[in-house]
């Protein structure tokens, strides 16, 4: 790696629930103007590592850096899309004022919104074509709208890093393209841009980053480098099946597994040395 | 002891059990204010029936209450379905209001006979012995005992022969309805016992202590076992020493029976929240306070293993350097390393630590599991 | 006694004067407050605070032997608010779960309160006298220096709710969100459940322990019915809780043997059941009406559907249809005569001979539509 200054650096970052480990050591380091996603089977700690380094859940060790300053001084510089089932869709309000709600870390304490907040409010909007939706109740709104609601929300935030958390879950194939564009022009405009995503079919299409994450990390770095056959057997223990090699798909995930001598004796030098 | 001091003492212990019963299933299924909402509603039904018959003492009266329970759990589920509102803000909605109509009603209509509003939060077991169940001339005991006896009977006698249903129902309703046992069936059949025995529990000891019985040994035997058998057996015993000591309680202090009970139900949850095996606090914070140190001595091994053979290996390999990094204070660090150390998973060499094999196993093992 | 001398008595009578502001305060502040509970899934939050409320008013007098109204305010807050956290640790450290938790403080708390309610009565100056009227509300009791306690408090409260308006709202919403923004959401929590506890206590002595819990829900679950902004929604809750306040104040001191806590849910709850049926949109009459204007709307296609059937295998659009024909081809669904009324006046049916009907030439436009859009073949 060369020298320049790390977008993203986590160190050793250990969470525990319970006593139990959900993120063990991890270590980090994100260059800037990086699409990047975060794979792994169910509990890998995947949404767990994204709160940890926001400080959303304790960690029994390691600390974030975002541009070589600790994550807590650097606030203003990081977005964050929580997952869509994290919230009451119910709850009496629309969509603009959810979007201002990305501008209250700027307002600070008590000021409200004002013209300013709203006027940047009604570009997010238009960036995520939910423009006409300005009034409307967020009840109504489908998955894909309430996607491009949150993030429309992080935009605001006018964020130099991004974390996001399944924003492809549960949306239509239109609003996935769009997302997808979304997240390549921020990549374009120098931002760095964390993802949390579940199919590992559109990894290699979508990002050009990958981290592999199963308690550990088991790899990280460039797609095409990291997302490797053996390191995707490596994260999801020898239940991966290959459907094509070359060029388009990537393997999928699923629970047979078509290589019965796959082998889960690595020992924990080749884990670590994988490239980084 | 004198007489009626047994038999109150009795009275309530039945009570205690006939509400342990069904309260343990209703803490299981996550609806235990429905004791709440339907203990206060089935004043209204009492009222409403008590002035059809003008017999305060009718067995209509019952009659009429169950019904009002059962009705004001349709009326939660009513509510709750038009989509307009949350399940737990209907019962709120409901049973305040069902309440208030028959506490209006026995102000403005009733004001002058024996139901009286203290006594319907408090009930009045001091006087329950007075009513005496007289068959044939012969004097068999508070009439109270019976009535409580009879319904915890068929409390029994329900969860005797439906268990598996209930406990299905209760642990898993999707395989229970693909079983063919209907849900809703158990479901109103249980809020139907819940009414019957709030309803006859009523008089004796009023609604706050009906709510008491039925949440709080059933909370406090949940923390203390796994197997619903034992719950049902351990929440009728905290039930029966809440009401034993309750009473004595309420005579130490010259105080409300009924209130006394409640406070001792509580009382016994707290004390089981506290020290219970496995589950109480202490328990909880000794565990803790173990684990974290094991954890800290193995996240050591790993955080070593990690870095083993890497061009960082000296830098993170130094003590202090664990210090900045695991977060740890310093005093815990070092108590950590000799821990370790003791254990033969590290040895350290002056400044530097480094794991041994035994070390290695310990971390490799952490890491698949 | 007529509504124009409640009226006039209102601004001259000092008693009802009192009452009516006293409950007034209750109901706003109970209203909006008790928004954030009910939008946080904690409606029956209120139903616990306020039980365990009972014991601390108990305590407050029995250790200052006052019942100045400050002094037992402070009182019902402490006992409340130990309530709160005791509920939150047992959700937070056991299994046992919300509900239970919530019943059994409130139960357990509630029944050391008339424990000590009754140990008080027993005491030789008949010192409870003035204690049980917490029970059940006595707004009539309610004195100037009550409502001025109530007001200055309130008055805070609300002032604090508006303040920090946004946090509020980003702790009831997203509280996550907030907290990655570097709000402090732990602290907000507290603050806001520490002003739910001061607006149900302030509250006890009109409403009384055992309803305040419907003063908390209800305004809220009537005011969702209204709007769908969250401003709107607590001013509505704060207008609604006020109106149940006052009027059943109003009403219960007026009459003999009514106590006030009962006459105000009852108060509050009409409300609720009359935004439930008549609100715009979610009111459940007008989802009634909907439901029969495209029943209505279903029928008359299916009717037209049939004649347009007809006319096809006529090949003869003027050929006159009986409406026996017609219902027997609707058979199960009934209404034809309506649905040909309906049709008629929308120019898309004739009748032709006595009681025989057959299309319009708009009306054969209208059953093509239809049947293409509905992917039919057109005849």
């Amino acid at each position: 790696m060369n020298e320049e200054m790390k977008a993203i650096e986590v160190t050793d970052l250990t969470v525990a629930y319970r006593d139990q480990p959900v993120l063990w050591d991890i270590d980090l380091d994100v260059p800037p103007g990086v699409l990047m996603a975060v794979v792994g089977p169910n509990g890998a700690g995947k949404t767990t590592l994204i709160k940890a380094i926001l400080g959303l859940v304790r960690s029994a060790a390691g600390q974030v850096l975002i541009y070589d300053k600790p994550y807590a001084e650097q606030r203003r510089m990081v977005g964050y899309v929580p997952q869509r089932e994290s919230v009451d869709w119910d709850f009496p309000t629309n969509v603009l004022d959810v979007v201002m709600m990305g501008r209250y870390g700027h307002l600070g304490w008590v000021q409200r919104p004002g013209r300013h907040e709203r006027t940047l409010a009604m570009e997010a909007l238009d960036k995520v074509g939910m423009r006409p939706f300005a009034d409307r109740q967020i009840s109504q709104l489908s998955g894909g709208q309430q996607q491009r609601v949150f993030l429309a929300r992080a935009l605001v935030q006018d964020a130099q890093v991004y974390f996001m958390d399944e924003p492809f879950q549960g949306v239509d194939a239109t609003t996935e393209r769009a997302i997808v564009t979304l997240l390549q022009e921020l990549r374009a405009a120098g931002k760095t841009v964390v993802v949390v995503h579940h199919d590992l079919q559109t990894v290699p299409e979508y990002f050009d980053w990958v981290t592999l994450l199963n308690v550990r990390r088991i790899a990280s770095g460039p797609v095409d480098e990291v997302f490797t056959d053996e390191n995707l057997r490596l994260a999801y223990g020898g239940r991966v099946a290959f459907l094509s090699r070359n060029g388009g798909s990537a393997p999928c995930n699923s629970e047979d597994s078509l290589e019965p001598n796959a082998s889960s004796q690595e020992t924990t030098d080749e884990r670590t040395r994988i490239v980084q | 002891m004198s007489q009626p001091q047994i038999e109150i003492q009795l009275i309530a212990a039945v009570v205690a059990v006939a509400c342990a019963l069904p309260g343990v299933f209703l803490v299981l299924r996550r609806m235990a204010l429905m004791s709440d909402a339907i203990s206060h509603a089935i004043l209204l039904g009492i009222v409403l029936a008590f002035f059809l018959t003008k017999d305060i003492s009718s067995p209509f009266l019952v009659i009429a209450a169950t019904l009002t329970g059962v009705v004001t759990v349709s009326l939660v589920e009513l509510l709750h379905r038009t989509r307009l509102v949350r399940e737990d803000a209907a019962i709120g909605l409901v049973f305040p209001a069902l309440f208030s109509i028959g506490v209006i009603l026995i102000s403005r209509f009733a004001g002058d006979v024996h139901l009286d509003i203290d006594a319907v939060l408090l009930g009045e077991l001091a006087f329950a012995p007075f009513t005496r169940f007289v068959v044939l001339g012969n004097d068999l005991g508070p009439r109270t005992l019976y009535v409580m006896g009879g319904i915890l009977l068929l409390n029994i006698l329900f969860i005797l022969l439906f268990y598996k249903e209930l406990k299905l129902a209760t642990l898993d309703a999707g395989l229970a309805a693909a079983l063919g046992f209907s849900p809703a069936l158990i479901h109103y059949a249980l809020m139907t016992l819940v009414s019957v025995t709030a309803v006859g529990a009523f008089d004796a000891v009023g609604s706050i202590l009906v709510v008491a019985l039925m949440i709080a040994p059933p909370a406090a035997a949940y923390l203390l076992t796994d197997r619903l058998p034992r719950m049902i057996g351990l929440s009728a015993l905290i039930g029966i020493a809440s009401a034993f000591s309750g009473y004595w309680l309420a005579r130490a202090l010259d105080a409300s029976i009924a209130g006394s009970m409640a406070t001792m139900a509580g009382v016994f949850f707290a004390l089981v929240f506290l020290l219970a095996p496995e589950r109480g606090l202490i328990a909880i914070a000794r565990r803790r306070a173990h684990q974290r140190w094991e954890f800290a001595q193995t996240m050591l091994a790993i955080h070593l293993l990690n870095h083993e053979g890497t061009p960082e290996e000296e830098e993170e390999y130094r003590l202090e350097h664990l210090h900045d990094h695991m977060r740890w204070e310093p005093d815990f660090a070092g108590q950590v390393v000799r821990g370790a150390e003791r254990s033969g998973i590290i040895l350290s060499q002056g400044k530097y630590l480094s794991l041994t094999d035994q070390g290695r196993e310990v971390a490799r093992r952490a890491i698949v599991s | 006694m007529n509504v124009l001398e409640l009226f006039s008595d209102l601004f001259s009578d000092y008693t009802l004067r009192t009452v009516a502001l006293g409950s007034a305060m209750l109901g706003i502040l109970s209203g909006s407050l008790g928004t954030y509970a009910v939008l946080r899934k904690q409606s029956l939050l209120g139903d616990a605070i306020s039980h365990a409320a009972l014991p601390g008013i108990a305590l407050a007098f029995l250790l200052t032997g006052s019942k100045a109204p400050l002094v037992l305010i402070l009182g019902a807050a402490a006992a409340g608010w130990i309530g709160t956290l005791l509920v939150m640790s047992i959700i937070n450290t056991t299994r046992v779960k919300d509900d239970s938790a919530l019943g059994l403080v409130l139960a357990v708390f509630f029944g050391f309160g008339l424990v000590l309610l009754t140990f008080i009565q027993k005491m030789p100056n008949a010192a409870q006298a003035g204690l049980d009227k917490f029970l059940f509300g006595q707004a009539a009791a309610l004195l100037e220096r009550d409502v001025v306690t109530m007001a200055v408090l309130g008055t805070l409260a609300l002032l604090a709710m508006l303040i920090f308006w946004k946090e509020f709202k980003l702790l009831t919403f997203d509280p996550e969100f907030g907290a990655s923004l570097g709000f402090p959401m732990r602290v907000l929590d507290i603050l806001l459940i520490t002003l739910l506890v001061v607006a149900i206590v302030l509250g006890l002595q009109t409403v009384g322990v055992v309803l305040m819990s419907a003063m908390v829900v209800a305004p809220a679950a009537a005011a969702r019915q209204w709007t769908d902004r969250l401003g709107v929604m607590i001013g509505l809750a704060a207008l609604f809780g006020a109106l149940a306040g006052v009027s059943g104040a109003l009403i219960s001191s007026t009459t003999a043997r009514l106590p006030t806590g009962p006459t105000i849910v009852l108060c509050i709850s009409a409300i609720v059941l009359i935004s439930l049926a008549l609100a715009p949109n979610r009111g459940l009459v007008w989802r009634w009406v909907r439901h029969q204007r495209s029943r209505r709307r279903l029928r008359g296609e299916a009717v037209l559907g049939d004649l347009y059937a007809l006319a096809s295998q006529h090949d003869d659009e003027d050929h006159g249809h009986s409406i026996a024909v017609l219902r027997a081809m609707n058979r199960g669904r009934g209404g034809v005569a309506l649905s040909l009324e309906q049709l008629e006046r929308r120019g898309w049916v004739h009748q032709v001979g006595s009681d025989e009907w057959a299309l319009t030439p708009s009306g054969l436009a209208e059953a093509e539509r239809l049947a293409t859009s509905r992917g039919e073949a057109s005849a």
